[in-house]
């Protein structure tokens, strides 16, 4: 059976595709592992959306700072040439197009580049958006780093998307254990398969058409 | 020489009445000012509506506050917390309403309120349900939400250091949406954990200017939420 990326595989070839310089912002889970594969001769610059760019890895737990988190509200260390600023002027930054890539995690993500990750909308669930719509709608390229299938083997690339949307048309990219995808005039095309991986098994774990890589 | 510094932090919360709207800085746990908060549940007042980014964590703080029964809606961003329960439970139980608002957006209605801008447009929650029931306009081809400004009755702030007239300086990213609060409120009541005399704070540093603050307290040994909420302690 085949296997294709593990997380820490996806992170890194989505790092891949991060110019050299960019300013970054990175959503909570998967896409925080893009931080450790930044490829040799480049460096990229982290925005925290609660007020700081050149946002460095965790510290020691001797060295925490309790005034020192991430969005996520973990404890971060700040790099050489780090700022602090308030949330208005960090969401200026996002909403202003500055950043130049977010990399999100998902629920679905839709052929026409819809994404929603904030809310299954069921009944009696707590809606929480935190920064979600605001960087979607701001960043210049939006990039998603997710398991191809949910846990229980349910597509995550569908035509649709049936939970609420965070944005729509806002995602370019979509770096899966299974293969490289991209959201295109035509829906989805396969860029990179995994290692391993046929597309034959990409197609049937697709819940829409998507086009084979070239 | 005006002298906005108060003797405790009871002192400077006693005229919070029923029914304010009450800002609250911080960001979970970074640059909440747990020491106003505690005082505001000693004075007791009731029916508030709160605006903080979250809904605080464990049984201190925010959480604390609400948990106490003294908060009649919150206004935020992420009402969702794995550190409590406080809030999910009385909101399933309809017992608190909720106005969620995305962050970036709360951020600039807060500062559109405290800058005399009664309303903007955002691309923000275009196309999603939260942009549901309000107005929209297009700028140069592209779809934009209007949002309005968020004035508040009080606003509770922490800072590093702050001096007699309310220049606030603030330290790494417990800055967040305390500077934005400041600028909101009718009356901005500050904790700080330094107070320093007029003229020791470089005026080129200085991030809230005083003008946009009423009332300083020294707390100098400000308690974190985390370390509160490690120990397994809840207040009162």
């Amino acid at each position: 059976m085949s296997t294709g990326w593990t997380r820490e595989q996806m992170a890194a070839r989505a790092a891949q595709d991060i110019p050299n310089g960019s300013y970054v912002n990175l959503g909570i889970g998967i896409p925080e592992l893009v931080a450790r594969f930044v490829p040799e001769g480049r460096e990229f610059i982290y925005h925290t959306e609660n007020g700081m760019l050149g946002m460095g890895p965790p510290p020691a737990e001797e060295e925490r700072d309790l005034d020192l988190m991430n969005a996520g509200k973990k404890y971060v260390t700040a790099v050489p040439g780090a700022a602090y600023f308030h949330h208005a002027d960090s969401f200026s930054m996002i909403r202003g197009g500055h950043i130049d890539v977010c990399v999100l995690g998902t629920m679905q993500v839709a052929a026409n580049g819809d994404i929603a990750n904030w809310s299954t909308g069921a009944p009696g669930a707590i809606p929480a958006v935190g920064g979600a719509m605001d960087l979607v709608q701001g960043v210049k390229k939006i990039y998603v780093i997710t398991q191809h299938t949910t846990k229980t083997g349910e597509a995550k690339l569908v035509e649709r998307c049936s939970y609420p949307l965070t944005g729509p048309g806002v995602v370019s990219r979509i770096y899966t254990d299974l293969a490289v995808v991209d959201v295109t005039a035509d829906g989805f095309k396969v860029v990179e398969l995994a290692p391993g991986i046929s597309f034959a098994e990409v197609e049937q774990k697709t819940g829409t058409k998507i086009l084979p890589p070239e | 020489m005006i002298n906005k510094q108060y003797s405790s932090v009871s002192a400077a919360i006693t005229d919070i009445p029923d029914g304010a709207t009450v800002m609250i800085g911080g960001f979970g746990a970074s640059g909440s000012p747990i020491e106003l908060i505690h005082a505001l549940i000693d004075h007791g007042a009731k029916d508030l509506t709160v605006i903080n980014n979250n809904t605080g964590n464990g049984e201190v703080g925010l959480a604390a506050l609400i948990g106490n029964r003294q908060v009649r809606k919150m206004i935020c961003s992420f009402p969702r917390s794995s550190q409590s329960k406080v809030f999910p439970e009385l909101y399933q139980a309809g017992k608190i309403e909720l106005e969620l608002v995305p962050q970036g957006t709360l951020a600039e209605r807060i500062r559109a309120a405290g800058a005399g801008i009664p309303a903007f447009y955002t691309p923000t929650t275009v196309g999603t349900v939260l942009a549901e029931g309000k107005e929209s306009r297009e700028f140069d081809g592209r779809e934009y939400v209007m949002e309005a400004w968020l004035p508040a009755d009080f606003a509770l702030v922490k800072c590093e250091i702050a001096d007699p007239l309310g220049n606030l300086v603030y330290n790494k990213t417990a800055r967040n949406f305390n500077p934005l609060m400041c600028m909101a409120a009718t009356t901005t009541i500050v904790q700080t954990k330094r107070l320093v005399a007029a003229g020791d704070i470089d005026p080129e540093v200085v991030i809230t200017p005083g003008i946009f603050v009423n009332r300083v307290v020294e707390v100098p040994k400000p308690v974190h939420e985390d370390t509160l909420i490690a120990a397994g302690r809840s207040y009162p």
